[in-house]
């Protein structure tokens, strides 16, 4: 018996690779096995190769693999491009159609399946996918009851009939390749899983869940990837709630929008990615500068321009902390795993309204759009903060408005909303007085300043860094952010296994900088390395700036676009400690 | 009942004396009393420019935001709260050059907010660059030569992009501006005013007495129709663009909040936002 397998899917896209892979996993999903997956897609919508990749584990797991233990293919494209990953035993299930031949110097065996012949007896070659899956679902040994189940939701809508059809595409699949391997293939059979019920989703589905939850209840918005399933998401969920999205006529009236609705009263959010928020800097400067609470998600996908919108990168980074022109109060928090996306757009909010100021909430593309298994989110952890909002104000004196930027102690002033009696106040971008009134008196504008940046000294997400240091003297501390904590971790239980000690220590809050926290964790240890998806070693510059020790901090850095393995960063961070050990 | 004095505050606005600005400010005051509001449930949200000052000029809730930006902003507001009036209003270099995409889909859009532009055919506050409105010709420190592009119709503009108000109106007839201003106030969706304002300063071709002499009142055309869009656009090329009055306006249409799904007549921001347990798990449900 296994603990995990690696289980891929591909063809041409627009061919249903996204189905199959969704009926598959929500059937795994249901078994209790904790599941982690990658897309791999180009900016075509029908056409070129496109695969999923899902990892099984009876473990947690945040991390592709290195290698892959079956392949279904739709084409020889597919077998062309990925049967080098596949291990000793591993197995590809072909459409027997176009005649799949196994590459030279490829290990593992092919199992030819007349899917599409199959599909067309059924009716219509539309029939492929149950075909191909319910055949690696059989090989796998699972029960059946379970898969069907899944078929039943994905095509219930649509009729018993045709979830018949695809439930006897499934059996038939099956019964193919059982008799071709002579029964379920026993190196794939999987140790029972925990059968705790987990959820099963991606980034941008749990920020959207958390939105709602933090009563976000309006999002104007752009299309982007990998940023839309948010606004998807919203679009579906508002509505039952009153709300509504606004696809926008571009980021700068999304943005501006929201922060016109947050000064409304509505907790409001906008996503994008870079060339989303490179249109968004003067707005956001704007909610600096006018203290008016606003949430931005920005699901980084690879720079600069249009870059490789489909593929992973971290290089937002410092645009996010540094972008606008001039200086504000903002908070850029980075969550690094499905959990946090909810939590963490729930605090997004929350922060938003308590420094009133704008918040960044910074994703990866594996973070937003890997599907992957979540412990169950808790309902008694939704908490709805909305700061100094004053429902009621004092009568005010003839000619007199509400003090809306008053001086305090902690630079975050009484808000009131639009609607409040008493509560008339002025807005600007412009330098203002406490009022709001428009000032260029130098001693108020360096009052004004320094009360807007105070705000920066009292901020501080849950968990600004979080630790995994059982050693007090490690080798190697291996810092990151985002969605590498689960690959950098693998790494890590190999390179212990070669006698290096190593604490991972990722960071969360990007800005302003938990320099403190981080600290001891570099002072304890012999070398540092930082890993990022970036050229430019982002997050390397903000630890060396903030925290210092630039002497024993390396990088490991990857910006083509795909996602790091674990046996690369295994590779590199042994390489790097056995050069500094020289 | 708040009267005119209510929305009157006591800050001296900076505009030059004689700007068609001040007219502009007068007649929002007015309509604003004649309809029946108060000032907290007014605001006004405006760009940048010397029109764009005039949130900092009127008693009641101001948002002065960036250039070309007053739109969205307004539009964010009304979506939050859409018991309050809100009002957007800027130059015509704020709503007709860099917020020309926000304008058109603003209409587009017909969230119901009253849209005031005060077009004075130059940019005031950069101190006298051309503008979409200058005409051909036009002298200006960016176009020593004569601009050598042609004017933007923002009437025809806002006809040509599904308007269900349109009204333009002259700083010197207080009268029609104030009435104006009311109806687009009362018009249920986007109402979209366009008012001649002069810059005493910097444009010395489009004057007052210059927009005296080329003005066209509706009331002089008998037989107008106000819900005819053909007629509205054929007269509209037949003075040249200088009709004032209120040249459309669809009252069948329902505005953008009408339409929504689900949308409540109580504004957004005074509603319970708490999930319950039971709908919290409803939403969970689906990633099992
Ligand atoms: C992004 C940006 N670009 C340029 C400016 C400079 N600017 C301020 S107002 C303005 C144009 C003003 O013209 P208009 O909108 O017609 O207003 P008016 O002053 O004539 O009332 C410009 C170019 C700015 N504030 N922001
Ligand atoms: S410069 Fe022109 S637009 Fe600006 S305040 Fe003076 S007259 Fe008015
Ligand atoms: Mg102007």
């Amino acid at each position: 018996m296994i603990s995990q397998l690696s289980w891929k899917i591909g063809g041409q896209q627009g061919e249903g690779v996204e189905s199959t892979d969704r009926i598959f996993s929500t059937a795994l999903n249901r078994l209790g096995y904790y599941l982690y997956g990658y897309r791999h897609f180009s900016s075509r919508i029908k056409g070129g190769h496109t695969n999923n990749k899902i990892r099984i584990s009876v473990k947690p797991i945040r991390s592709i693999s290195d290698d892959l233990d079956i392949l279904v293919a739709f084409d020889q494209e597919t077998i062309d491009l990925n049967a080098h990953e596949l291990r000793k035993n591993g197995v590809v299930v072909a459409d027997a159609k176009f005649n799949p031949t196994m590459p030279e110097g490829v290990q593992g065996r092919l199992f030819p399946v007349p899917i599409t012949a199959i599909a067309e007896e059924l009716g219509t070659s539309l029939f492929k996918n149950m075909v191909a899956s319910g055949a690696s679902w059989a090989l796998l040994g699972l029960p059946l009851e379970v898969f069907n189940k899944a078929v039943e939701e994905e095509f219930g809508r649509k009729g018993p009939a045709v979830v018949e059809k695809n439930v006897e595409a499934v059996r038939r699949g099956a019964e193919f390749v059982l008799e071709l391997a002579g029964g379920p293939l026993s190196e794939f059979q999987l140790e029972p899983a925990d059968g705790k019920q987990k959820l099963f989703m991606i980034g941008n589905d749990a920020i959207g869940l958390g939105a709602v939850a933090a009563g976000c209840r309006f999002m104007p918005a752009y299309p982007i990837t990998p940023a839309s399933e948010i606004m998807e998401y919203l679009i579906k969920v508002l509505p039952k709630f009153g709300g509504t999205v606004i696809q926008t006529e571009d980021e700068i009236a999304a943005c501006t929008m929201a922060i016109g609705a947050n000064y409304g009263g509505v907790r409001a959010l906008t996503a994008s990615a870079g060339p989303g928020l490179s249109l968004m800097m003067e707005a956001i400067g704007l909610a600096g500068m006018t203290e008016t609470p606003v949430v931005i998600v920005d699901t980084q996908r690879g720079g600069p321009s249009t870059g490789l919108p489909t593929k992973i990168e971290q290089s937002d980074v410092l645009a996010m902390i540094h972008g606008t022109h001039g200086e504000i109060p903002k908070i850029v928090f980075a969550p690094s795993t499905i959990e946090d996306c909810f939590y963490d757009a729930i605090e997004a909010f929350n922060l938003a309204e308590k420094f009133q100021c704008p918040v960044i909430l910074l994703t990866d593309l594996q973070l937003s759009l890997g599907k992957q298994s979540s412990e169950l989110l808790d309902y008694n952890q939704i908490v709805i903060e909305r700061g100094n909002l004053v429902t009621e104000a004092p009568a005010l004196e003839e000619n007199q408005m509400f003090k809306r930027y008053a001086f305090t102690a902690d630079g975050v002033s009484p808000r009131v909303l639009p609607g409040t009696k008493n509560g008339l106040h002025h807005v600007t971008g412009v330098e203002h007085g406490e009022d709001g009134r428009p000032s260029e008196s130098p001693v108020n504008r360096q009052k004004m300043m320094d009360k807007r940046m105070e705000k920066m000294k009292h901020i501080k997400v849950r968990n600004p860094i979080l630790a995994d240091a059982k050693h007090d003297s490690p080798d190697l501390l291996i810092i990151n952010m985002g969605s590498t904590s689960g690959t950098i971790d693998e790494a890590r239980s190999r390179l212990e296994q070669e006698g290096i000690k190593t604490n991972r220590v990722t960071v969360r809050q990007l800005h302003p900088f938990p320099a403190e926290e981080l600290k001891p964790h570099i002072e304890k240890a012999k070398q540092v390395v930082v890993v990022e998806y970036n050229a430019t070693a982002q997050l390397a510059q903000l630890i060396k700036l903030n925290v210092g020790h630039a002497d024993k901090i390396r990088s490991v850095l990857k910006y083509n676009g795909n996602p790091f393995l674990p046996s690369e960063i295994t590779k590199e961070c042994k390489e790097l400690t056995l050069v500094w050990q020289h | 009942m708040a009267t005119l004095k209510d929305f009157r505050n006591n800050v001296k606005p900076n505009w030059c004396p004689g700007c068609g600005d001040f007219s502009v400010q007068a007649s929002i005051q007015r309509a604003a009393a004649n309809v029946g509001l108060e000032p907290e449930n007014l605001a006004v949200v405006s760009g940048i420019g010397c029109s764009g000052r005039i949130s900092g000029y009127i008693n009641c809730y101001g948002f002065h935001g960036v250039h070309g930006r007053a739109l969205p902003i307004a539009q964010g507001l009304k979506m939050a709260n859409r018991e309050l009036t809100v009002i957007a209003s800027g130059g015509d270099g704020d709503g007709f050059a860099i917020g020309m995409g926000h304008t058109v889909h603003a209409i587009r859009r017909n969230i119901d907010i009253t849209y005031i532009v005060m077009d004075n055919q130059i940019y005031g506050l950069t101190k006298g660059q051309t503008s979409p409105r200058s005409a051909e010709g036009f002298k200006t420190k960016s176009t020593p030569q004569g601009s050598i592009e042609s004017a933007l119709s923002p009437i025809e503009m806002a006809l040509a992009a599904g308007a269900t108000f349109v009204a333009q109106s002259f700083s010197s007839n207080l009268k029609q501006l104030t009435a104006v201003i009311e109806e687009g106030l009362k018009h249920k969706g986007f109402s979209f005013i366009n008012v001649f304002s002069p810059c005493v300063t910097f444009n010395k071709i489009n004057t007052y007495d210059w927009f005296k002499e080329h003005v066209v009142d509706l009331e002089e055309i008998p037989d107008y129709d106000p819900s005819n869009r053909i007629m509205a656009m054929t007269k509209l090329m037949e003075t040249e663009g200088m009709l004032t009055g209120i040249i459309y306006q669809d009252k069948s249409r329902k505005s953008y909040e009408d339409m929504v799904h689900g949308f409540k007549p109580e504004g957004l921001a005074k509603q319970n936002v708490k999930l319950t347990e039971a709908e919290f798990d409803k939403l969970v449900a689906e990633f099992k």
